[in-house]
């Protein structure tokens, strides 16, 4: 048997396309939800491969960057923190399955139509508004950032302002201030000096020393 | 590399091209662990120094075969799996962290030409396989079933998290002078003597981007998730034998990893410092700059004390985001403004 680089690249796909969709199965049918987490990184890490098969080498190593390394680290980091009680998870199967399978169907006919377009229409870059750079004369990333930061510019910022918004909107729900909260003053902390913060006394023997006399330079806060 | 393998091989075939790359894969695989070994015992002996102690030296001259040793010695214990412990993913997390650790170097040019894979997106593939190292041990501190490694592990995930927003934005200051993604084209970038390379003109990238990388390889004093006086050994706690040593080996290839990286980005990778020195190849240069990172490494360690946690959040995130943000802002200005973008393909 001889290996040509088409046959390498086919073999790498059905591997790469395999996992991703077994995985992805997996996530949904796994019973510890730990588990569904870490099943859903490999899906995320073999479309990364997908990519990188496509010539899509930017946006391969976003996808591990951004989805693998941050995002499914904080999905992670909940689920495993989660007390879980897998009996009750269970318990509602029946109750959501029509609402599943609706959302479902929706995606496959959606996907169907998709596809059924993508066929009719045939060459789709005469319908672009700005068409991408040539391939073959600028790599992937710096054809990505010609159209992101001068074609796209101003929707490319907007995105940006809707994150701004969400992220601030975020922590303004979740900041509230508690009363009676010890809290540090860093600031404070790192101007205090040994001659504020302690003092050295000789204590007779048998006499002890009056607290008091401490409690005014020593103050916490 | 692959090429020059390939070519010396003399024929044609992808059979003979992928003994290419694997003979490629090993020949810098092998070096890796050899002076993973060394690297420990430098590193402790460089400790013992600072201590004035002496340090490793029983096993072989001057107790070089002290790691060696050690190896073996784990080797022969017995892996011990605790009972409640979730079997698969136990085994898998450290195997993960040394495989991590080792994939990382298939992108980092040795001299010219000498890398197994010479990415176009090279830098972003070090910053990708980086932030797949948490997984590791966050999946260690889960599996075990045991409070100190799941406490460890969660505080891994969040510093190595945090620490990796800086890491990437430093990237993004000296790329503005490189003008590409690729490892090759950024030592290419500081062409020249030790005056032409990066560490002069973004000399405060220097300094958070190697603080930055003691807190992603989780080192004093960033060692918070195996504080042993808290955390027994944190992630590391239930591990025993080869499961440790991959553990181990792992994080010390990560340091090495980082070293490398920081030789890359900022020390003019391959290239000789002054000029009448460029007969000696460039692997060498490359070696001698990976060990001076890697001594930078072992004396913080040595004279550091270990953060407290609260300490080591707000240092990740209000003072080394804002600044490294500060760095990209102001170092594109200059750049932009003054006219020095590079402009390539």
């Amino acid at each position: 048997m001889t290996l040509d680089a088409a046959g390498l690249v086919s073999f790498s796909f059905y591997l790469f396309a395999a996992i991703t969709v077994a995985s992805g199965l997996l996530v949904i049918t796994a019973r510890n939800p730990v588990h569904s987490v870490l099943w859903l990184i490999l899906a995320f890490f073999s479309s990364a491969g997908l990519f990188v098969l496509l010539g899509a080498e930017f946006l391969a190593m976003l996808l591990v960057i951004v989805y693998v390394g941050a995002v499914a680290v904080l999905f992670l980091f909940v689920v495993m923190m989660l007390d879980i009680d897998f009996v009750r998870l269970r318990e509602g199967f029946q109750q959501y399955l029509p609402f599943g399978l609706i959302i479902a169907g929706i995606l496959v006919g959606e996907l169907i139509t998709l596809g059924g377009v993508w066929q009719a229409v045939g060459d789709v870059s005469a319908n672009l508004a700005d068409k991408a750079p040539d391939a073959t004369e600028v790599d992937n990333t710096a054809a990505l950032g010609q159209l992101i930061y001068t074609q796209y510019i101003f929707i490319f910022q907007t995105a940006g302002m809707v994150l701004l918004v969400a992220m601030i909107g975020a922590i303004v729900l979740t900041l509230r201030s508690r009363p009676g909260v010890k809290k540090q003053n860093i600031g404070r902390q790192n101007a205090r000096r040994p001659d504020e913060a302690f003092r050295l006394v000789d204590v007779e023997s048998g006499q002890g020393v009056d607290p008091s006399a401490f409690r005014q330079t020593g103050d916490r806060e | 590399m692959v090429e020059w393998f390939y070519a010396l091989y003399g024929g044609e075939g992808s059979l003979l091209y992928m003994a290419a790359i694997i003979s490629s894969i090993l020949l810098v695989v092998l070096p890796l662990l050899l002076c993973v070994a060394f690297a420990v015992y430098f590193d402790r002996k460089i400790w013992a120094a600072v201590q004035m102690r002496r340090g490793p030296n029983v096993v072989g001259p001057w107790g070089l075969l002290q790691s060696f040793a050690d190896g073996i010695k784990l080797f022969l214990k017995e892996t011990i799996i605790p009972a409640g412990a979730n079997k698969g993913i136990f085994l898998i997390a450290p195997m993960l962290t040394f495989i991590l650790a080792l994939i990382s170097w298939a992108v980092i040019p040795f001299e010219a030409k000498m890398a197994i894979a010479d990415l176009n997106v090279g830098i972003l593939y070090l910053l990708a396989i980086s932030s797949l190292g948490v997984y590791g041990i966050i999946m260690s501190g889960w599996a075990s079933n045991s409070r100190y490694p799941f406490l460890g592990g969660l505080r891994s995930a969040a510093q190595m998290v945090s620490y990796e927003v800086s890491i990437g934005f430093i990237l993004i200051v000296v790329l503005i002078n490189v003008g590409s993604l690729n490892m090759t084209d950024i030592v290419l970038a500081q062409e020249g003597y030790f005056w032409n390379w990066h560490w002069l003109p973004f000399f405060p990238a220097y300094v958070v981007f190697f603080i930055s990388a003691l807190a992603e390889t989780n080192r004093p004093p960033f060692d918070l998730p195996e504080a042993e006086a808290e955390l027994v050994a944190g992630y590391q706690t239930e591990y025993s034998s080869m499961a440790f040593a991959l553990f181990f080996l792992g994080e010390y290839a990560n340091i090495l990893l980082m070293s490398a990286t920081m030789a890359i980005l900022f020390l003019g990778g391959w290239q000789a410092p002054l000029p009448g020195l460029d007969f000696i190849p460039g692997w060498i240069w490359m070696f001698l700059k990976i060990c001076f990172g890697f001594f930078l490494f072992a004396m913080v360690k040595a004279f550091v004390p270990r953060y407290r946690y609260d300490q080591l959040m707000r240092l990740g995130w209000k003072i080394f985001l804002p600044l490294s943000l500060v760095l990209v802002v102001v170092y594109a200005g200059i750049w932009v403004y003054g006219g020095l973008v590079p402009v390539r393909g």
